[in-house]
């Protein structure tokens, strides 16, 4: 009885370390070669499109909104103290810390990070990486690098995007709206705002998250079981995961950059 | 989809990205100090900071002239030491100088204000790494309850 239940737990765990161990070689093998920018540069381009301009929408309404309900709920806490021109350090270090990276990455994992898990399971299901690996193209080189590039390009981008937007989102209901002084909006930020700690720490702490959700994708469809259900599968787990992982990470980064 | 619409498209996402981080580090941090960047030390010992931090700012007559670098304790004394981060575009103080940790409206931050003292044939000037000798500390608002009751009570 024991017995069985440790031998599950065990080959439980050798599949994930299997798994984690497949993931690293697929990464290695895609990212350590002889750079061909000429070969490659057009691919990175196509996905940059593809990862990066198409999720530039969802980006832009979610920011706008979040930064809008942040300004609206903060103002009135904020007015019970008389502090409402503490609104404009409330939104953008929220934003900047803490909503922008970890919403972006969210986002993210369900908009481009399925589409990739779908798409290359769907290449593995038929057969056209055997394919190519048959016609001496290299399918780690020519399907996943570009797209891991373009991820971990491309998030730290949109969490710029969403944070700055959020930040007019805030300055559209707090000072247009409900009509908190809008150079006390600004200078209040200015001063509570350091470019180091704040900004830096936030493109770090996404940079990182493109890096974990976008493998997590690639991986999963790399490694899909190719069938039709296998592929469901595979992207609900990409989702899933990822958004673990970023909620988990997150929490680390946190600790080590604003916990001191 | 052509391809020089991609890149167009491509270009333009990446344009807006730097736009966005453009905004957030002009507008919205603090650009850190105006003026040269290079900045001297100076050095004041209080008996009590209350809420000073690091990084709080140090002000003349309001205006912003450096940043406080460090707070260390004296191991002989057990008294703050303040380590103050002046521009060195504002290097003519007098050793008469005085510092005060003062607040900001009722319930805002502390900060240095730094007043600036007489000159004359015997001052000299204060220089990277003095001290300033004539410093108050900051007033602790429980302390004063106290001391206010404790006059009510003798009275």
């Amino acid at each position: 009885m024991i017995v069985d239940k440790l031998q599950q737990l065990g080959q439980h765990s050798i599949a994930k370390i299997q798994g984690m161990g497949r993931a690293t070689i697929m990464l290695f093998g895609a990212l350590i070669a002889w750079p061909t920018p000429r070969k490659s540069f057009p691919l990175l381009l196509k996905q940059l499109y593809v990862v990066g301009v198409l999720s530039l929408l969802i980006i832009l309404v979610s920011g706008l909104f979040i930064g809008m309900v942040l300004a609206l709920q903060g103002y009135t806490v904020l007015s019970k103290f008389g502090a409402e021109q503490m609104l404009g350090p409330l939104v953008a270090l929220s934003l900047l810390r803490e909503l922008g990276p970890v919403v972006t990455a969210l986002l993210f994992a369900g908009r481009a990070g399925s589409a990739l898990t779908a798409e290359i399971g769907l290449m593995k299901a038929t057969e056209q990486l055997s394919g190519m690996e048959m016609m001496a193209v290299d399918p780690l080189r020519r399907i996943i690098a570009p797209r891991f590039w373009a991820g971990v390009i491309s998030m730290p981008l949109l969490a710029m995007i969403f944070t700055a937007v959020g930040i007019l989102g805030g300055h559209l209901v707090g000072v247009d709206w409900l009509g908190v002084d809008g150079g006390g909006y600004w200078s209040a930020m200015q001063a509570n705002v350091d470019f180091q700690q704040d900004i830096l720490n936030g493109v770090i702490k996404s940079a990182v998250f493109a890096l974990i959700v976008t493998w997590i994708a690639l991986h999963k469809g790399f490694d899909a079981v190719p069938t039709s259900e296998g592929i469901s599968q595979a992207t609900t787990q990409t989702v899933v995961t990822s958004s673990l992982a970023v909620l988990g990470f997150d929490f680390i980064l946190t600790a080590v950059m604003f916990g001191g | 989809m052509t391809s020089r619409k991609i890149e167009v498209l491509v270009g333009l996402f990446v344009a807006l990205a730097i736009a966005a981080f453009l905004l957030l580090s002009l507008k919205v941090a603090n650009s850190g100090m105006t003026g040269s960047g290079e900045t001297y030390m100076l050095y004041a010992k209080f008996e009590n900071i209350g809420g000073l931090k690091v990084r709080s700012p140090i002000k003349v007559g309001g205006v912003v002239v450096g940043r406080v670098r460090s707070i260390e304790l004296n191991t002989e004394e057990y008294s703050p030491i303040v380590a103050m981060e002046i521009d060195s575009q504002y290097n003519n103080f007098p050793e008469t100088s005085s510092v005060a940790i003062l607040t900001s409206g009722l319930l805002g931050e502390q900060y240095l204000g730094l007043q600036p003292g007489f000159v004359d044939e015997t001052v000299s000037i204060l220089k990277s790494g003095d001290y300033v000798e004539d410093t108050k500390s900051a007033i602790v608002l429980e302390e004063l309850i106290g001391q206010f009751l404790f006059n009510r009570g003798s009275n």
